[in-house]
């Protein structure tokens, strides 16, 4: 029991942590790799000096998300007269912990071993074993639609109670397109759901680990229409370019925000980093595998040609923990590589784009799965 | 008779100035030039990122102070340069006529008096411009009666997280190696008029 208790506060550190730690390094990454895609050298002057020296810790400028959040925290907290001052005060929370509870349904790793991994304490943990996920829940994916649908509510609790109109228009912006968006989200995860038989994340890594005709039998190989339309739909879930109507700059001065100031605009701020994150999470896990390499399971690899490298308990965990934050930044880092590229929508195509091209899409690519489904079910 | 001959005339079609939509089926269908895009930008980054790593630089901006662009124009006007007299005193009359004619107000001179000079008895004690100020209009050197102050073409270079050290003093401005100026002859041609020699 106590055993269990160690092992999940360990998880929900590692996840706060690991989304915290990403939260902070994407607002770097975003503005250098903006940098040296436009041929300039980007943020590069913050720097921590170690005390009673002179020695000035540069890095690249990696500091700069520090000092963005100092600047942030140490801001005047200046609070209009809002329409309704509780939902005001509670519009930023509302949008930034579902955010993070999306990361609980994800799995991180595949089965721990604490006695293995750690002998010492191998009399204590006995052969317990752990998924590396903070929620085993059945209906994972369900959990991750129901959170992601709270941060609407967030959103238009934001602009309405602002008493501004530009927050007012933003917050039925973000409305209108989060909701037009939930539904091809959920659309195109519908054909994954159907080949894999279930809603339960860590399953889905688990039957990809397998192959198919030599391939991983990664999701982006059985339904590569559905990853993109469902990386397009969680970027417009987002609200970023090219889908950030809700907070265009030079339409609505900073959308549902607009009213918020300090660290209450910090934490906007950072839910969307950190859920640039949490879409990649779910883009690796859904689509590409998950925390596995091609061919490896939780014993080590099973190559083609019948080659079986066995690995270490420890060598695994550490692998899969890896390879699942270097897939999840690769896919963070093309999120920002999207967001530098292309130009914002007017607002009649970021509907006209959901209803009109991606709702049919996923429809049609829901549609021939479950006739191949139907005609290879025995 | 003869305008009946004339071929007729076609006639007058307003032409109408609306864009043709000049996309196609592909670059309707707008995935496809999506990933062209992303392959473009992508490209960029890879390739500025093999630079860095490669040692090489992939921008095209320069870290300021630590480094600046070498292409400034031969004529550029940069930094000011106080013309001396073959002794080294300044060639400046204290006149005041710069500081006068400065839009920016950011030259300050005090005038000082040398008996032993009987040419030029008034001289700059101080003579001192404020760089966080300047325009580098070049007025100051188009009203000198005296060509005792010119404009190189480097440029100040002063960057500075205090405004106060942004100021040059006399001996900064003095510090100047003539014959770097091929613009102008040093010391001036006899006979005063300068200008006129190549």
């Amino acid at each position: 029991m106590t055993q269990d208790l160690v092992v999940y506060a360990v998880y929900i550190g590692y996840a706060i942590g690991v989304l915290m730690t990403f939260g902070l390094i994407l607002t770097w990454v975003e503005r250098k790799q903006a940098a040296v895609m436009s041929d300039r050298i980007g943020a590069n002057r913050a720097y921590l000096r170690i005390p009673f020296t002179q020695v000035k810790l540069v890095w690249w400028g990696l500091f700069h998300g520090m000092a963005d959040g100092i600047k942030m925290l140490l801001k005047e907290d200046y609070k209009p007269k809002p329409y309704d001052w509780y939902a005001y005060m509670v519009a930023p929370w509302v949008v930034f912990t579902p955010v993070l509870l999306v990361f609980a349904v994800i799995p991180f790793g595949g089965m721990l071993h604490p006695g293995q991994l750690v002998p010492a304490l191998a009399g204590w943990f006995g052969d317990r074993a752990y998924p590396m996920q903070i929620a085993q829940l059945d209906a994972g994916l369900l959990i991750v639609f129901a959170f992601g649908g709270v941060s609407v509510i967030g959103a238009m609790l934001a602009g309405w109670s602002s008493s501004n109109k530009f927050s007012l228009l933003g917050a039925l912006r973000a409305g209108s397109q989060m909701i037009s968006y939930e539904l091809v989200l959920a659309l195109t995860l519908l054909g994954l759901v159907l080949i894999y038989g279930t809603v339960d994340l860590d399953d889905i890594v688990r039957q990809q680990s397998g192959r198919i005709a030599g391939l991983p039998a990664w999701g982006i190989f059985l339904q590569p229409f559905a990853a993109t339309l469902f990386l397009a739909a969680a970027i417009a879930e987002n609200k970023r370019i090219p889908f950030d109507l809700p907070e265009a700059e030079s339409e609505l001065i900073s959308g549902y925000f607009t009213e918020y100031s300090a660290m209450k605009m910090g934490l906007f701020m950072f839910a969307e980093f950190i859920e640039i994150a949490i879409i990649a999470a779910l883009f690796t896990t859904l689509f590409l595998g998950g925390y596995n390499l091609p061919y490896m399971h939780d014993g080590g690899f099973s190559l083609p040609f019948g080659v079986e490298i066995a690995m270490s308990h420890t060598a695994v965990v550490i692998t899969q923990v890896l390879v699942f934050l270097g897939k999840v930044f690769l896919l963070c880092s093309f999120q920002i590589l999207i967001r530098w590229s292309l130009p914002r929508f007017r607002y009649d195509q970021v509907l006209k784009f959901a209803w009109k091209f991606m709702f049919p899409l996923a429809l049609a690519n829901l549609i021939v799965t479950v006739l191949v489904v139907w005609a290879m079910t025995p | 008779m003869s305008a009946a001959r004339r071929p007729a005339r076609a006639p007058y079609v307003r032409k109408a100035y609306w864009n043709e939509p000049a996309m196609g089926f592909w670059e309707r269908a707008y995935l496809f030039e999506i990933l062209r895009g992303l392959a473009i930008t992508g490209g960029v980054f890879l390739r500025n990122m093999g630079k860095w790593v490669t040692g090489r630089k992939g921008a095209l901006t320069t870290y300021y102070p630590e480094e600046t662009r070498r292409d400034y124009a031969r004529n550029n006007r940069g930094k000011h340069v106080l013309t001396q007299r073959p002794d080294g005193r300044p060639q400046c009359v204290a006149c005041n006529m710069c500081a006068t004619v400065c839009p920016a107000k950011v030259i300050e001179i005090e005038a000082g008096f040398d008996p032993a000079d009987a040419e030029h008895p008034k001289y700059p004690v101080r003579f001192e411009i404020d760089y966080s100020r300047c325009v580098f209009c070049g007025l100051c050197v188009e009203a000198c009666p005296e060509d005792a102050i010119r404009m190189d073409k480097t440029v100040p270079d002063l960057p500075s997280p205090d405004r106060l050290q942004m100021w040059l003093g006399k001996e900064e401005l003095l510090a100047w190696k003539p014959e770097r100026d091929v613009a102008k002859p040093y010391p001036p041609a006899p006979g005063g008029h300068e200008g006129t020699t190549p």
